[in-house]
């Protein structure tokens, strides 16, 4: 009986230890890629302290230059978390501690503002983003048909960033859908859970064609990959881009230095050397 | 709610329970009962997915087996297409991930079977797969349905490897988890509340009916 008992003994340890693993696993996925710009130490010496920024991951590659930047001109440091931007409204709206909110979609700084979660008017427009059609060098799609040329059965899948919560998916599909092909193609289309996932899709050579941001096109690391087509601004409504201080933030006096930084003429010009439009030269059509 | 994700995820589940039982036992029974020296090497490769992050898998299946690496061309030539994004790569994906959580149990539930019982079946001239099948397995039977029951509710709980190898295609890859961070993104609480209602329910249900009706032997609760 004693050996019975210590076999039973095992089988129960050996179930826990299981169970106990798979409690560990099921533990949340990170939402949000986050990760650190640079592992700046908590410097007490310095003016302003850290400045937590939550960044929509198109701008992921222009923002860790502005961050460079930022703390070389000011001496604050500046922590980077790379996500969708959908998926940092809900953080925020349940008290995520971020000092500023980069979104690629400005209906989402203009929300938590209408909330009283962000600073009342700090919502500013900081850039407009572009779409563009792109495939690997080795890839046989013709890119310059366009997206006519997606319709080639050939092109068995097409990653798009998801429309339903992802401002860059949502563009995506509305050019789709005003060049006609969205019938011919919605079977085929895959969807990342940000822009920069469905850029890994398609770089990645699992998808033979997507939807990116012009601005990870032409991120070092990509840009020599593919080659890409602009796709039409009639096609889509502009993605204005939106940046708020956080109402919570934990560091207001800094925030508020990163929302002047990017204002000026030299972020300006930086962003646009990324791909994209500053919101001072585009024509006025009519959204709002 | 989204009734096409919980039916996709269900399908997801039964499909790796399925393939799970039938490999689990064989893998269980060489790994509890082979005395091969390097045994440890193949019982670590078993137990892998419970340390690794779904991030490994999902990143091994999206690139390694990719289009771009000789693997994934393998597999191309022989399937037709690559493992992301098709339901056949999410299984795949989740027979892998859930393996410990299949063998592990099944195993100790094999050694938990008295010796003497299983030498007194050989000597009265049965064969080892009758003596499998007829003394073993029904003495152990307790350790098969946790495997089971733990492949199958592991696989409905499966998140960051569909997530990333996924694409979210509705129907094909879209389970259940997906649905819900798809909602919470897109701030459709209400949606996003009432499916995680279901399937807190539902897990609840499912592991209390194995609770109650095999109580002794998957009990982790009680001391002996």
């Amino acid at each position: 009986m004693t050996s019975d008992n210590s076999k039973m003994k095992t089988i129960r340890t050996t179930f826990a230890r299981a169970l106990l693993a798979g409690l560990a696993l099921a533990a949340p996925f990170p939402a949000a890629r986050a990760r650190d710009a640079a592992t700046l130490p908590q410097d007490a010496a310095k003016p302003c302290g850290t400045v937590t920024v939550a960044v929509a991951s198109d701008l992921t590659h222009a923002m860790n230059e502005i961050a460079a930047n930022f703390e070389k001109a000011t001496g604050c440091a500046v922590r980077l978390s790379m996500g969708s931007s959908g998926n940092f409204l809900t953080q925020i709206e349940n008290v995520a501690p971020f000092d500023v909110f980069f979104s690629a979609d400005i209906a989402y700084p203009k929300k938590l503002e209408a909330e009283g979660l962000a600073a009342t008017g700090s919502t500013y427009l900081y850039a407009i983003g572009k779409i563009v059609l792109w495939a690997r060098n080795d890839s046989r799609i013709d890119i310059t048909k366009g997206l006519e040329g997606l319709r080639d059965p050939s092109v068995r899948k097409i990653s798009i960033a998801n429309p339903e919560h992802a401002p860059y998916g949502r563009a995506a599909e509305e050019a789709l859908r005003q060049s006609g092909v969205y019938d011919s193609v919605k079977d085929r289309l895959v969807l990342g859970e940000n822009i920069s996932q469905a850029a890994e899709f398609v770089e990645s050579g699992n998808a033979d064609a997507g939807i990116l941001a012009l601005s990870i096109a032409l991120a070092p690391g990509v840009v020599e990959k593919g080659r890409y087509w602009n796709i039409p601004e009639q096609f889509y409504a502009p993605i204005q881009q939106g940046v708020v201080v956080v109402r919570a933030s934990p560091n207001p006096q800094g925030a508020r230095q990163l929302l002047d930084y990017i204002k000026m003429p030299e972020t300006a010009a930086l962003l646009e050397r990324y791909g994209f439009v500053l919101p001072a030269k585009i024509p006025t059509r009519g959204k709002p | 709610m989204n009734w096409q994700a919980i039916t996709l995820s269900l399908k997801l589940a039964v499909c790796v329970a399925g393939i799970l039982l039938a490999a689990g036992l064989p893998i269980a029974y060489w790994v509890t009962f082979s005395r091969w020296r390097w045994k440890f090497l193949v019982e670590a490769v078993v137990a892998l997915p419970l340390v690794l992050p779904p991030t490994v898998l999902g990143y091994y299946i999206l690139v390694g087996l990719g289009p771009r690496h000789f693997a994934g061309r393998v597999w191309e030539s022989l399937f037709g297409h690559t493992l992301p994004f098709t339901f056949g790569g999410l299984l795949v994906a989740s027979v892998l991930y859930s393996l410990p959580f299949a063998v592990q149990p099944i195993s100790a539930g094999f050694e938990g079977v008295d010796r003497r019982l299983i030498e007194a079946s050989w000597t009265l001239g049965a064969s080892r797969l009758a003596t499998f099948f007829r003394v073993i397995l029904p003495l152990s039977a307790a350790g098969a349905v946790t495997g089971i029951v733990l492949s199958f509710a592991h696989t409905i709980g499966e998140f960051g490897v569909v997530l990333m190898v996924g694409g979210n295609i509705p129907g094909v890859t879209r389970t259940v988890s997906i649905d819900i961070y798809d909602q919470v993104q897109a701030a459709n609480y209400d949606v996003a509340n009432r499916t995680a209602l279901v399937l807190l329910v539902f897990s609840f249900l499912v592991l209390t009916a194995i609770y109650a009706t095999n109580r002794r032997a998957l009990s982790i609760w009680r001391r002996p």
